[in-house]
């Protein structure tokens, strides 16, 4: 009998590429014999629309990038123009980015779990995550005004002091997050479907996570011991006790069961920096036109995808010379494609779903 | 009281033909009719009620509201949403092959009405008692999938290909243990009556003395209804709608409510098999007996309803090979074991 492969054009609309991805699957009936993956259809062209913009004046534009986690991404930009002017940030500033930045690191794993599960079809994990996540934003929203683009971080400094009501409400989220990661670990991760279908699939080996330069829980599910806050800690997450989750399989489920641990962690060290914070100014001493000195700076973070870093380039004008974001969703990628060779049509989606993207990122 | 209204109706009817003068053939065909007519407004009411409950508990389960502005509690929500698919462009995209492309959606109703002409809503309540209602019923259930196929075949996508093939493989397959749990029941009762399967467990329900079976049939009649954890048809993560992906409107509409048609016949069906059918339990006959029907039936619905908003789906290779590795052999021995038991106890008289 004679058969054939056929193309099939999964994307850019489609329910579960997670907004605007598209994926040039060659099937052979329902397994993958090719994929290409095809991003592109959300570039704003944030990179070149910075270099007509001054300095503080990017900060929004980074909020756009990953939205689940915007405070992160302001933090990297601004890490690194702090870096390139030699900006000593005060200590409560510093405290304030860790909670807030791990605030976000939850919202946005909460998103990465539930969309997981929803994608593997248990629909009810994701409205689940959804109204846990309501807590995590309205912290965020108390301290910057806003729910989902902070714009919270200034150069030198952030926005605003933590507001007062903001330390009885977080400390009260922190006692309920255990309970809610039990929650997600009885709904979804003990569900014995949900292991068939992720357990043993979409394998990422360590030395592929490596070589494809792969980063956050993407990486770390497949047991390669790397997160910036421990292996190089910036800001001060030297001063915090906590552990990085690791996989043992490199499969989706790893991927997947490590963003649950990592909320916890992250809870860990959300109470340690409420309990060592200091009184201080919120701001740095900086200059009302922030004009950088001409040359280069190159700053990263752990964000809740990966290693993202920001490098600015300065010619000494009030406006940056040019701006490159290195995205963790964007290289993630990288290795889908060879990565969903040889797997069903529905593991393409659970593997994409793993590897936890988001397009505002993976596009810029 | 209560009891005998739906049959009074009916006899009634015949009474007051039959004094009119009507002859014996007019008065029982137009009594069919009535029936028949019955059934559909019966379902159609079933349909309303379904989609409204479905919601709600989808909403309960997910710690959300679900419906409740349109009308009381949002009951009226199911009537705005029909009117809604009403009001809807039916469109035709250029390419599809047009005259099965809209015979689909007319014909995917078919199945489930001739089904509910045989099923026994209560005592003396089936439309026509067939006697062998139970193999006619699964003759005319494998019928939608043809459907199913003939829908995604004609949409020209290939998203509903996929779909489609799933679900001729799916339903296929899964006919198979869906069939064979029900063996066991046949062989204890010796009948394909419908009336009297539900008479014969007047002592003990079936889902006792046949748990394995039913068990099997409730999984196997999940797949094929195409319900979460088998919601592979539909699939809306990986192949947005299956073979409804083109459809539009009322076409549309068409399919859903069509799948809760299936839904309250394979609920219908294990309330008849295993669970005593319209006999009352306790021996609480004060509740008229096809309000016992509807009971069991709503509980086994709720079950569905249950399971579909807290699992996961299963994947296409994995559905497979739980259906052809565990359910059909498992199946199979419960055949096995029945008639063993059957025989033993038949040797040493404590069943005749």
């Amino acid at each position: 009998m004679k058969t054939e492969t056929y193309t099939l054009n999964l994307g850019p609309q489609h329910p579960s590429t997670h907004g605007v991805f598209r994926i040039i699957l060659e099937l052979d009936g329902e397994t993958v014999v090719k994929a290409t993956p095809v991003p592109g259809y959300l570039h704003r062209g944030i990179e070149k629309l910075a270099e007509a913009r001054t300095y503080t004046q990017v900060i929004p534009y980074t909020d756009r990038m990953d939205y689940m986690a915007a405070m992160l991404m302001n933090w990297g930009y601004v890490a690194a123009v702090e870096k390139l002017m030699g900006i000593e940030v005060p200590e409560r500033v510093e405290y304030i980015r860790v909670i807030v930045g791990e605030l976000s690191r939850i919202a946005s794993h909460q998103i990465a779990i539930g969309a997981m599960g929803g994608d593997i079809g248990a629909l009810t994990a994701f409205t689940y995550t959804f109204r846990d996540r309501e807590y995590v934003i309205d912290l965020l929203e108390m301290v910057s005004g806003s729910r989902m683009t902070f714009s919270y971080f200034r150069i030198g400094g952030v926005a605003a002091d933590l507001p007062d009501e903001f330390f009885p409400a977080t400390r009260k989220l922190l006692n309920e997050i255990p309970a809610m990661c039990d929650e997600y670990d009885d709904l979804v991760t003990g569900n014995e479907i949900f292991q068939a279908r992720t357990k043993q699939v979409g394998i990422i080996t360590p030395e592929m996570g490596i070589n494809y330069s792969l980063s956050g829980p993407t990486l770390r599910g497949s047991g390669v011991n790397y997160d910036l806050r421990k292996a190089r800690p910036y800001s001060i997450y030297d001063r915090f006790d906590f552990e990085v989750p690791l996989g043992t399989n490199g499969d989706c489920f790893d991927r997947f069961r490590i963003r649950i641990d990592e909320i916890r962690q992250s809870k860990r060290i959300i109470e340690q920096a409420l309990d060592q914070i200091p009184e201080g100014p919120i701001m740095a001493k900086v200059p009302k036109v922030i004009k950088p000195p001409a040359g280069d700076a190159y700053a990263e973070i752990e964000s809740s995808k990966g290693v993202y870093g920001a490098y600015v380039v300065s010619d000494g004008s009030p406006k940056p010379y040019r701006v490159h974001f290195r995205r963790p969703s964007f290289i993630n990628l990288g290795y889908l494609g060879e990565l969903c060779e040889g797997w069903k049509l529905a593991d393409v989606i659970a593997i994409l779903a793993s590897i936890d993207i988001v397009l505002g990122e993976v596009d810029c | 009281m209560g009891e005998n209204i739906f049959v009074g109706i009916a006899t009634w009817l015949r009474d007051v033909m039959s004094s009119a003068g009507v002859p014996d053939l007019w008065n029982d065909t137009i009594l069919m009719l009535v029936k028949l007519v019955t059934v559909l407004v019966f379902v159609m009411l079933n349909f309303m009620v379904l989609n409204y409950m479905e919601r709600r508990i989808a909403g309960f389960i997910q710690s959300r509201r679900g419906p409740n502005r349109v009308g009381p509690h949002g009951l009226l929500q199911p009537l705005a949403d029909i009117g809604k698919m009403l009001g809807k462009e039916l469109y035709i995209p250029k390419s599809v092959d047009k005259i099965v492309f809209l015979l689909m959606p007319t014909l995917i109703f078919v199945p489930p009405f001739l089904i509910f002409a045989v099923l026994p809503l209560g005592k003396n309540m089936a439309a026509i008692d067939m006697n062998i209602g139970v193999f006619y019923m699964f003759a005319i259930a494998s019928l939608s999938t043809i459907i199913l196929w003939g829908a995604g075949w004609s949409s020209n996508n290939k998203y509903s290909l996929i779909g489609s093939m799933r679900a001729v493989a799916q339903m296929v397959s899964y006919e198979l243990p869906l069939i064979l749990s029900l063996l066991g029941v046949i062989m204890i009762t010796g009948t394909l009556n419908m009336s009297s399967i539900v008479e014969a467990q007047n002592n003990i329900w079936f889902v006792f003395t046949q748990p394995i079976a039913f068990l099997i049939y409730f999984i196997a009649g999940i797949a094929e209804t195409n319900r979460t954890p088998f919601c592979l048809v539909e699939g809306e993560s990986e192949i947005i709608a299956g073979p409804y992906t083109e459809y539009s409107g009322m076409t549309y509409a068409m399919f859903p409510l069509a799948e809760f048609v299936s839904m309250i016949i394979i609920s219908a069906m294990s309330t008849i098999v295993f669970l005593g059918g319209w006999l009352a339990p306790f021996g609480w006959t004060f509740i008229p007996s096809w309000l016992w029907f509807f009971l069991k039936m709503y509980v086994m619905i709720f079950i569905f309803m249950w399971v579909r908003w807290t699992y996961p789906r299963i994947r296409v290779d994995q559905l497979m090979g739980f259906n052809w590795k565990v359910l059909v052999p498992l199946a199979l021995a419960n055949i096995f074991i029945t008639g063993v038991g059957m025989y033993v106890f038949r040797a040493i008289g404590w069943w005749s």
